[in-house]
């Protein structure tokens, strides 16, 4: 015992003498938190929630750009852009503005669309009415256009290349939205008008078929989910797998310095210098929580992000924590065995950690990643904590649920000592 | 590679290990100290044999690496207490000890001091401090005054004849024949994993015709060519 708490404290003074380690440890994944969560939220803010200019070029003067303005200038979301340095944006300058990045979208209504659509949707209502016998007018037949879909203009939405896909998506289905209630209520005005009836003007308002949000959670008392609420987790995890950085170059170094040539030879067994190791570490990997939980909690609501609360769920993250650690810390071992010097552990340890983060499902999440990927992600310790923390936080879950993938990690600790020990074991090194 | 070797060691001996460079002497070294296993033969420590009380043997013995086997960024005292304590000294015993063993060496004024901003000759004290801290019964030593001053150098030397005069049975190999020759009570001269020679300085010297020193022995035992063995 009293070797052990030697050991222990030995590693404690080292650790704290190196200011890059604990860099490495403590800030890196705090500021990783912080900002990622700013970015993440602020993303979410320019699709979702801040005012976004919108460059419009109505070569139309008709209904439908009218129409889009009233109802652009109803959401709040988006602010309509006509004119650049007091001059009228053109179709042009409208292309060339977003392309310069000024603006990310621009909108080209054409030249006739609204009273294209006005004659496409007549006839279209004429042959409607005519098929059941309601109007039998001969300037009606004259009146049949011809004008077919294809015929209509499009609109035109222009893009910053910069803009990412989901961005654009989001915005296209909007617009795509507005134009289809455009459409609808002038199916209903030209109904109306070849019916020679009025209805009243609210019918349109609001959809038919509306739909409640539901967070499937077990009970009652879950988190609802946020960015916080995911980030969280992600970057606690992310720093405890880190840990292989600084453990990996501390066993390198010890074999180096020769310091591992007097241990061998001192009577201490290798299961009192690693465990030093392992207990020293664990604690690293508990403070880090508590640190990521108090930025999380503390420090996130004065950057105006919302502050996490683990809520009932403490003991369960905690557990996690536990066991996530074990399996960084036997991957740290491992490759403090297998490298011979610094320069190989310190990037191998690093990137290693970033590809097992990315697999797992830290950066994006596993379910939008291809289909290849997400089968591949099964296989990283990440994505079993990753998983493991959202079943408790998200999913309400207990520690029943998260059985299966605390198991894999303590699994991974296990292979990944054995394989250490064997190692060292054929190198005749304990 | 050593091989067909026999080498009894008496108790209380200043035993020194000599050969060029690829000699076997770390290799026989590594073995007698735990670090190496021997693909067949054995090697007995009073009496005991390593593979079967390893831990036992262990606390009989202490190891002066070539290196400095210390952590730069721990004090002088922080690298003591630690090593100290896996020999299972510890509270005012080990405390007692450091500061004794410190002031031997003339370090103590540097105790809180780390290893990283010592001189050679300093960390070459203090690594030999580390491996006597424990009043070892045998003391394996591999060139414990490579690469220091003469006056670090007298220091070592004193405080390993001290040690030797209380009971401790020194086996130490050095590239320093001079040194060898005055301090070591026994001698074996080694090369290519096979003894040349063993017995004292002046047996050794009065063995080969016309030989004044060790030195002229040496070079007569393992030749005149330059060796680029590791």
């Amino acid at each position: 015992m009293h070797k052990l708490l030697a050991s222990i404290k030995k590693e404690i003074i080292l650790l704290m003498r190196d200011w890059g380690g604990l860099g490495i440890l403590f800030l890196m994944p705090s500021i990783l938190l912080v900002t990622i969560t700013l970015i993440q939220e602020s993303t979410f803010q320019v699709v979702g929630e801040d005012v976004m200019p919108v460059v419009l070029v109505d070569d139309d003067q008709g209904d439908i750009g009218k129409t889009i303005q009233e109802n652009i200038a109803k959401s709040g979301a988006i602010e309509i852009v006509t004119e650049w340095k007091n001059r009228p944006i053109d179709e042009k300058l409208a292309r060339q503005l977003v392309s310069e990045g000024k603006y990310q979208i621009a909108l080209v209504i054409p030249e006739g669309l609204s009273n294209k659509l006005d004659d496409r949707i007549n006839t279209n209502v004429e042959k409607i009415l005519k098929q059941f016998s309601m109007e039998e007018s001969d300037s009606a037949k004259e009146n049949i256009s011809s004008i077919t879909k294809d015929e209509i203009s499009k609109i035109k939405i222009f893009f910053d290349p910069a803009a990412g896909s989901t961005f654009r998506n989001s915005v296209k289905n909007n617009i795509e939205k507005m134009l289809s209630k455009v459409e609808t209520q002038k199916i209903y005005t030209i109904f109306e008008d070849q019916m020679g009836i009025r209805t009243d003007k609210n019918l349109l308002e609001g959809n038919a078929i509306e739909f409640d949000e539901i967070i499937a959670q077990k009970g009652e008392d879950g988190i609802l989910p946020n960015a916080v609420q995911h980030n969280v987790p992600a970057w606690i995890l992310f720093g405890i797998f880190f840990i292989v950085v600084p453990l990996g170059i501390n066993i390198v170094k010890e074999k180096n310095l020769g310091t591992f040539i007097r241990i061998r030879t001192s009577p201490v067994s290798y299961a009192t210098i690693i465990s030093g190791k392992i207990i020293t570490y664990l604690i690293i990997c508990l403070i880090q929580f508590a640190l990521m939980l108090l930025i999380a909690r503390f420090v996130f609501p004065l950057l105006g992000l919302i502050p996490f609360k683990p809520g009932s769920h403490l003991f369960e993250m905690l557990i996690v924590v536990i066991f996530s650690a074990f399996a960084a810390i036997g991957l740290g071992i491992l490759i403090g065995t297998v490298c011979k010097t610094q320069e190989q552990s310190a990037p191998f340890g690093a990137i290693f950690t970033i590809i097992l983060a990315a697999l797992g499902g830290i950066w994006v999440p596993v379910f939008v990643m291809p289909e290849v990927m997400q089968k591949l992600s099964v296989i990283s310790p990440m994505n079993w904590g990753i998983s493991a923390f959202y079943d408790i936080i998200l999913r309400n879950g207990n520690l029943g649920d998260i059985s299966k993938e605390l198991l894999l990690l303590i699994l991974f600790f296990a292979v990944t000592f054995l394989l250490s020990l064997w190692i060292n074991k054929r190198n005749n090194l304990i | 590679m050593v091989r067909d070797f026999n080498l009894k060691i008496d108790r209380g001996e200043i035993f020194g290990l000599l050969g060029p460079n690829g000699a076997g002497k770390t290799t026989l070294i590594s073995m007698m100290c735990g670090l190496l296993t021997p693909t067949s033969g054995e090697i007995r420590i009073s009496g005991i044999r390593f593979d079967s009380k390893r831990t036992e043997i262990l606390k009989k013995i202490g190891v002066v690496p070539q290196e400095y086997a210390l952590y730069p960024t721990l004090t002088a005292f922080e690298n003591l207490e630690y090593f100290g304590s896996l020999y299972n000294l510890h509270g005012k015993d080990l405390k007692n000890r450091i500061e004794k063993g410190l002031e031997k060496v003339n370090l103590l004024d540097y105790q809180n001091r780390r290893i990283k901003d010592f001189s050679g000759g300093m960390k070459r004290r203090i690594n030999l401090l580390t491996g006597i801290l424990h009043k070892p019964e045998i003391l394996f030593l591999d060139e414990p005054t490579v690469g220091v001053d003469i006056q670090s150098k007298d220091v070592i030397i004193n405080i390993l004849k001290g040690l030797n005069k209380q009971g401790t049975t020194i086996i130490y190999t050095s590239h320093h024949l001079s040194e060898a020759q005055h301090f070591c009570t026994q001698i074996t001269i080694i090369d290519r994993g096979k003894i040349l020679m063993e017995g004292t300085s002046d047996e050794l010297i009065h063995s080969v015709q016309g030989a004044n020193n060790l030195e002229e022995v040496f070079l007569e035992l393992t030749g005149n060519q330059v060796r680029n063995d590791a």
